[in-house]
């Protein structure tokens, strides 16, 4: 249920997206502009990181605040699913 | 930036209506969980519709529900109580901070913790159940 009117389906939830560089990034969902994906709050696994102990470290600590907004460029998103 | 209050009132007062004591200053959280003993269930309260919505609800019927309950209930309110938030976060080790959440301490450690994306998009039944089942492990 989208309670922020206004806003997409995944405003507001925690996501893991895909990009083309490799990267795994997981944060908060915010809105989908022209120009990217905007990201709150977001973490990012660089190409050649182990993925499963990435996240598996983030399903129990938590999503470490590294990035507090940014922007994931059209170009980067390959795929989204919920954390 | 904290909202007016008169937005929070309601929020706060779903959670403490339930008997779960809020803490709006560090001398208060210290009060509360500086002796590190026993069981204290800690709720992290949040205005943002996306979680916290679902998570009051929890909160009230697991603490219906669940046959044994922590010690200490207490709440803060963050990004509107910023010193009390940051306070207890202090609390919580290397957890790392989302609201809304809930972190339940045993002797000073964390022993469950309920992160916002372990909130976001589920049933308040659903919710209830991850608290009940930490309550039933660790507080019996």
């Amino acid at each position: 249920m989208v309670l922020h009117p206004g806003h997409d389906e995944l405003h507001g939830i925690t996501v893991l997206i895909e990009g083309t560089s490799g990267r795994l990034y997981v944060g908060r969902w915010h809105e989908r502009q022209e120009r990217g994906v905007v990201m709150k709050d977001t973490a990012i696994l660089e190409p050649g990181g182990d993925r499963d102990a990435w996240v598996a470290k983030l399903q129990k600590f938590g999503v470490p605040p590294e990035n507090r907004l940014m922007v994931i460029p059209a170009e980067e998103f390959v795929s989204v699913e919920k954390f | 930036m904290p909202y007016p209050e008169l937005m929070i009132k309601p929020m706060r007062e779903e959670v403490t209506r339930l008997g779960v004591q809020e803490m709006k200053s560090v001398a208060e959280v210290d009060a509360a969980l500086a002796d590190g003993e026993g069981t204290a269930f800690v709720f992290v309260n949040s205005m943002c519709g996306c979680a916290a919505g679902g998570a009051r609800p929890a909160l009230a019927k697991a603490l219906a529900t669940a046959k044994a309950k922590p010690g200490k209930m207490v709440t803060v309110f963050a990004g509107q109580d910023l010193d009390a938030t940051a306070r207890v976060r202090s609390y919580f080790g290397e957890y790392q901070p989302s609201s809304p959440s809930a972190a339940l301490l045993k002797n000073g450690e964390v022993v469950a913790f309920i992160h916002r994306h372990q909130i976001e998009g589920r049933s308040a039944d659903e919710i209830a159940g991850d608290i009940v089942a930490a309550f039933e492990t660790h507080c019996a």
